[in-house]
């Protein structure tokens, strides 16, 4: 039972990066992209209709690891308290930025929208990377499995150092593949040539730069994904603008897999010491409430898949980004 | 301050601010939902704008509750670490429910509705709203399921080995009594917050526009009902929790001796409460139990009996707060439903309204959304010191090893953002209904040539 609902948790992790992912990368590129008003709405236009539904996922994320790993959730978050507030920040004004963006009046008001959206967007793809890095490394937990330290320090010291840099910088990177091979696949005209040129430059770099990494450490995995990131790059040129598109999310969601499941039984090591990191045995919630869930899980969420897909058919056609339809 | 009082005032603060945006959005979805119902069946053209225009300020709304409600669920990690483990098995699991069956549902198709006007069949496109109708009651149920446990902890268990909290009946839990007292009490008051700003706004806007008319009428109606169901629902509520948390009760009448035919103080003086004071005779035990003659438990005797109970220790709220919270959530509430009345009966056969009242009546939303803050800062402080009622106490739930210094940056940061996207807000609801009403509105997806299908 423990083992499922870790499998669920994680796969709610994953939806959510891979779907708010490519939002967040749009929510990057678009306005930068976009070479005027009307191309900076068509990227907006793009994701309109799905990034309040994707952000669902992180609301389910975090629900069902409330429910299914209470304390997993308690360490998380209290222990990473400044970070995830300034990521709720963030995240409230992107969410702002997007649905006021078409709503308000004149082109001022819009390029203001689209700077707050930009800069929102890189705030919480980059904090997210240091995050997924730490999540994997650990925290500083002292024998009572709290997070040791005083002050603003006591949460800002695990973002600040250099694994967590390198987290933010391929947060980043993949978000932007996201992006931009999502942006390649929704628009038409001069837009959508950019996002194209734009993806098959990423994903020669990430491709290189996985592979010095997989040769440094030999990791199969990342030698893996450094495959899967050329692949993009060769998709995005010769126009298979869906394959690019999916092989760029399974990367991601690959990356984000080998994060949550690094250590094995352990949800989360401690840096200071192995016997007082918190697995997953000591995390889960009692069988009675996993059941439950489970139940609910069962009946609620192929609906919600359902529904869900059923939106992105509705609004499966390219946005135009010309004025001129194509 | 110490790091308790400051994690409380953090809490209090983004929570009321949350819920200045939640029940708007409850209202004006079912509002939006039952004007296109309307415009189905008649097919007149008017509906049809106003449907879309409440459509537009329902977007808006959405969008910040969406934003601060995610803190929400944050929160009991972040701030309350202690209590979130302790009750994780009560609380997760409905806190994962709401955002599987609910939430999903409300996002996904609120932006189905809101984009898909001319992509969707009618019947279907029209089921989208309803739906997210029906999204918004089940996630306020469910949530306050949650709130309700806090008020009266049903369904669990103390587990002895790892003396934790265990559910041992979910649908016990949403079955709350408090819960089904509070539901309907607190959708009417939404309700009657959503009414007066569709209210505010067409008065506001009538003498530019007449088909703004229409607009003040319906929410003034919507003001109204939801007033007089809200005074029902909140009588049914006070006898409930005076079963479940007599200490509430007493709290809010300053009631410190057990009196039988207790009467109802309408204002007082002193300190402690109350020295002087305007009463009204036998109106609390009628309030209280539904007899004139009923005993009223006293703060004393109440005191020295959870005193026994409990250990010792302090189990009295802060008086005036109460006092004054619950008499002021009547107040403002009684008052909106007067003025909506009055402007009705005003503007009955197509009369026009007087100007005095025409140029105060935009501020009339305060009052409702005033009625609903302090009836949840009665809820939540007059049940101090208990996080959950007579089972854990509010400073045994915070996280540990938390600093002052966190939370005091934390609590800046939610101040300054929050008070940014308040005003952003204002000022779009503003610009949105500045915009003539009947020209057909352009939908949003209008200027978009559909184009070839990408999946």
């Amino acid at each position: 039972m423990i083992t499922f609902w870790f499998s669920v948790v994680v796969l709610a992790w994953v939806l959510f990066f891979v779907l708010e992912g490519f939002d967040f990368g749009v929510g990057v590129l678009g306005p930068v992209l976009g070479r005027d008003d009307h191309e900076r709405g068509a990227a907006v236009r793009t994701i309109g209709p799905f990034w309040d539904g994707n952000e669902v996922w992180l609301v389910a994320a975090i629900g069902v690891t409330f429910a299914a790993f209470p304390a997993w959730y308690g360490a998380l978050l209290s222990g990473l308290y400044l970070p995830m507030v300034v990521l709720l920040l963030l995240l409230a004004v992107r969410g702002v930025a997007l649905e006021f963006r078409g709503k308000g009046d004149g082109e001022r008001y819009r390029r203001r929208a689209d700077l707050a959206l930009a800069v929102s967007s890189l705030g919480i793809v980059l904090l997210w990377g240091a995050l997924l890095a730490v999540f994997a490394r650990g925290l500083a937990l002292g024998a009572d499995g709290q997070v040791t330290g005083a002050g603003l320090a006591r949460s800002l010291d695990p973002i600040l150092t250099l694994p967590a840099l390198f987290g933010a910088l391929a947060a980043l990177h993949a978000a932007l593949m996201l992006g931009a091979t999502f942006l390649s696949l929704r628009t038409s005209g001069p837009l959508r040539h950019r996002a194209r040129t734009l993806a098959r430059r990423l994903g020669t770099v990430g491709a290189v730069a996985l592979v010095v990494t997989g040769s440094a450490t030999g990791s199969s995995l990342v030698l893996a994904a450094a495959v899967l990131s050329f692949a993009a790059a060769v998709l995005a040129r010769t126009g298979r603008e869906a394959l690019a598109f999916t092989t760029t999310a399974l990367t991601v969601a690959g990356a984000v897999t080998a994060v949550f499941t690094t250590h094995g039984a352990v949800v989360l090591p401690s840096t200071l010491n192995p016997a007082w990191s918190l697995t997953r045995e000591a995390a889960a919630a009692t069988p009675q409430a996993l059941e439950l869930i489970t139940w609910a899980g069962v009946l609620i969420l192929p609906g919600v898949l359902a529904y869900q897909a059923f939106s992105y058919w509705v609004f499966r056609r390219r946005v135009a980004s010309d004025r001129v339809p194509s | 301050m110490d790091v308790l009082d400051l994690t409380r005032l953090q809490f209090a603060v983004v929570t009321i601010y949350h819920y200045f945006f939640v029940p708007l959005s409850i209202s004006l979805a079912a509002t939006a939902a039952g004007l296109q119902i309307a415009w189905l069946r008649t097919r007149r053209d008017q509906y049809l704008h106003l449907t879309k225009f409440v459509g537009k300020l329902l977007i808006v709304t959405f969008a910040v509750g969406v934003v601060t409600g995610l803190v929400q669920e944050f929160q009991f990690g972040l701030g309350w670490s202690a209590f979130a483990n302790f009750y994780g098995d009560v609380f997760g699991p409905t806190l994962a429910i709401e955002g599987m069956l609910a939430f999903f549902l409300e996002a996904t198709f609120l932006a189905l509705w809101y984009f898909g006007w001319d992509r969707l069949p009618r019947l279907v496109h029209t089921a989208c709203i309803v739906i997210v109708a029906v999204g918004t009651l089940l996630s306020a149920f469910i949530i306050l399921a949650a709130n309700s446990f806090m008020q009266n902890p049903v369904a669990y268990a103390l587990d002895p080995v790892t003396g934790r909290a265990r559910l041992t009946s979910f649908t016990e839990l949403m079955l709350n009594k408090v819960n089904l007292a509070a539901f309907p009490h607190t959708m009417a008051g939404a309700l009657m917050v959503g009414g007066a700003l569709l209210l505010a706004l067409g008065v506001w806007r009538l003498i530019a526009d007449p088909a703004y008319g229409v607009l003040a009428r319906l929410g003034a109606w919507l003001t109204l009902a939801g007033g007089g169901f809200t005074a029902l629902t909140g009588d049914h509520l006070g006898k409930v929790i005076t079963e479940v948390q007599p200490m509430k009760m007493a709290a809010a009448e300053a009631l410190y001796e057990t009196t039988s035919g207790a009467p109802f103080a309408v204002f007082a003086t002193g300190k402690p409460l109350p020295e002087f004071a305007l009463e009204i005779p036998w109106l609390l035990s009628i309030l209280a139990k539904g007899n004139p003659n009923a005993t009223v438990q006293g703060i004393d005797d109440l005191q020295a009996q959870y005193a026994a109970e409990f250990g010792p220790g302090s189990y009295v709220p802060m008086i005036p707060v109460a006092f004054w919270t619950f008499r002021l959530m009547i107040g403002a509430g009684m008052l909106a439903m007067l003025v909506a009345g009055f402007y009705l009966w005003r503007t009955r056969r197509g009369r026009t309204a007087p100007t005095w009242l025409t140029r105060w009546l935009p501020l009339i939303p305060l009052l409702p959304a005033a009625a609903n803050t302090f009836g949840w800062i009665f809820t939540e402080t007059a049940r101090q010191p208990w996080i959950a009622f007579g089972i854990s106490k509010v400073a045994d739930g915070i996280s540990p090893g938390l600093t002052s210094s966190e939370v005091v940056v934390s609590l800046a940061g939610f101040t300054v953002v929050y008070g940014v996207l308040a005003v952003v807000w204002l000022r779009l609801v503003r610009h949105l209904a500045r915009r003539p009403l009947t020209p057909a509105a352009a939908s949003p997806s209008a200027d978009e040539p559909d184009l070839a299908p990408v999946y």
